[in-house]
């Protein structure tokens, strides 16, 4: 399975990601820069901050409990479209997924 | 070679400083030393998310060619034996030196052990490294019932652990309280009551004398000061751990409940930082600390990394905030709540949430919740606000950042 990031000076990076995987771990394991995932996943940080594309995001779902509040922490600008990629797991229906990258994450 | 920057402990605290130094353009050497094998990963999820689903490989930080292609010297399963101040080189466990011109010593901690018989038999474990969770891992799938030594964050998460896969758990802790050089007794409390909730015997109080073990020589129960003994084949040992400091102290650099550091993470020696778990470090208004947080070993890194590179020296300052996934349980700490005079505990209308605020004078000086996301995020805030403010805004944190008691 995919997932495209494009990060905020357009560098577009394709990875191949195994179900179950949040995006944050693929991109971390992958080398995106963009993503940094200081707290490991455990919604601690906002440093995964992500905007799903608007085509992906009925499919991608909405925010985990929890979730908003932490973006009140994240450095970038939080919009519609804003997700912590470590709450984002992959699945067959998210093959290709395309998420936009923050311009900074600290 | 030219020397550059040499790290010593490739746990998250020395990975993210390699990382850092380059990120800021840092051009010279960067050599990363670590004992453990394999690449620098992530130890938190160990007594959490690893427990539950064994997945080693997530916790990796960064694949090996992110250090090719950042030109880091990664040498694993390596320690390093000596520094020689005069000549800055240190030596390493394969007899080969590296000179450098900054030494960051990021050694972080180890378990303690305390000094009870029967510590070595097989059946009693400790959890530090992925290795120990890996072991504990194995053990947990044939264990019956688990003795866990020690009521801290690390016991107290495996404990919930070992309970949830329908295994009879017992925590011996021998303080009156749990989780107590870290939290309020109003946390210790909640969250005693929450174990014993979900069946686990929780005895506070209560020191162990040793592990007793059977025909077999395995581990069979813990006995305790009280006369009492509780049977257990599975026993971890979760009794709090101490900062790898033998390799400053040997060297001569200044060491007192960790590498003692200035402002700047600097050491006794200037051409020697410090960082995480082994630092000992001045937080404004908190006096000398010393913190066992991913959180601290992360920031020390990124100060570390621009100091080094700018030259740069200003002052290290956080907002110190820890989190501890404990059953459903996740309490959230923002904060400091050691030496702090009085204690509040906010009632909270939500199921599940708990709320407790540590007052130092009139100053905010920790805030513990649980199930409250949005007040520890606001919490993170209002440390050091005066008590007036967020008392006007009815103890609800969100209203008194809204209301703008920016502290």
């Amino acid at each position: 399975m995919k997932v495209t990031f494009i990060a905020a000076d357009g560098t577009v990076t394709e990875v191949e990601v195994d179900e179950g995987q949040s995006l944050m771990q693929a991109a971390v394991s992958h080398d995106v820069d963009g993503i940094i995932g200081e707290c490991g996943g455990s919604m601690m940080c906002a440093t995964c901050h992500c905007y799903v594309d608007e085509a992906w995001a009925e499919r991608v779902g909405a925010q985990q409990d929890g979730e908003s509040d932490l973006l009140d922490c994240a450095v970038s600008e939080v919009r519609p479209g804003s997700r912590l990629s470590c709450q984002i797991r992959m699945t067959a229906e998210l093959d290709g997924v395309v998420i936009h990258l923050p311009e900074a994450q600290l | 070679m030219t020397a550059g920057v040499v790290i010593v402990g490739a746990g998250q605290g020395g990975f993210q400083l390699a990382a850092s130094l380059r990120q800021d353009g840092f051009d010279r050497p960067v050599t990363l030393i670590g004992e453990e094998p394999g690449l620098p990963y992530q130890r938190p999820p160990l007594s959490k998310a690893y427990m539950a689903d064994g997945a080693g490989e997530r916790l990796v930080l960064k694949p090996a060619a992110f250090f090719e292609r950042a030109g880091i010297e990664r040498l694993a399963g390596l320690r390093v034996t000596a520094i020689d101040r005069a000549a800055r080189r240190v030596a390493l466990s394969d007899g080969t030196q590296r000179d450098y011109v900054q030494l960051v010593l990021a050694t972080g901690a180890r378990n303690m052990r305390p000094p009870l018989p029967g510590l070595d038999a097989p059946g009693v474990l400790g959890l530090r490294t992925l290795a120990d969770a890996a072991r504990l891992r194995a053990a947990l799938v044939l264990a019956r019932a688990v003795v866990v030594i020690g009521g801290g964050f690390i016991g107290l998460e495996f404990a919930a652990m070992a309970r949830q896969a329908g295994l009879g758990v017992t925590v011996i802790e021998a303080g009156e309280r749990l989780m107590a050089r870290a939290v309020t007794p109003a946390s210790s409390d909640w969250f005693a009551a929450l174990h014993r909730a979900m069946g686990t015997d929780v005895r506070l109080g209560c020191a162990a004398t040793g592990v007793e073990t059977d025909a077999a020589g395995r581990a069979c129960a813990v006995t305790l000061a009280d006369g009492g003994r509780v049977a257990g084949d599975l026993i971890l040992v979760a009794a709090g751990v101490r900062p790898n400091v033998e390799l400053a102290a040997e060297a001569g650099v200044s060491v007192d409940n960790g590498i003692v550091v200035d402002g700047c993470l600097r050491s006794s020696d200037p051409a020697i930082f410090a960082l995480g778990d082994c630092a000992a470090f001045p937080l404004p208004g908190a006096g000398q600390v010393r913190f066992e947080s991913v959180q601290a070993a992360v920031e020390h890194a990124r100060h570390i990394a621009r100091a080094i590179t700018t030259g740069a020296e200003t002052a290290f300052a956080m907002v110190p905030w820890f989190w501890s996934d404990q059953g459903k349980a996740r309490l959230q700490i923002a904060g400091i709540a050691a030496g702090a005079d009085a204690v509040q505990r906010v009632p909270q209308a939500a199921e599940g949430g708990f709320m407790a605020l540590a007052w130092a004078g009139d100053r905010l000086a920790a805030v513990e919740t649980v199930g409250l996301a949005a007040q520890h995020v606001a919490a993170r805030r209002l440390i050091g606000a005066p008590r007036a403010l967020i008392a006007a805004a009815g103890f609800d944190l969100r209203q008194a950042l809204l209301a703008g008691a920016e502290r």
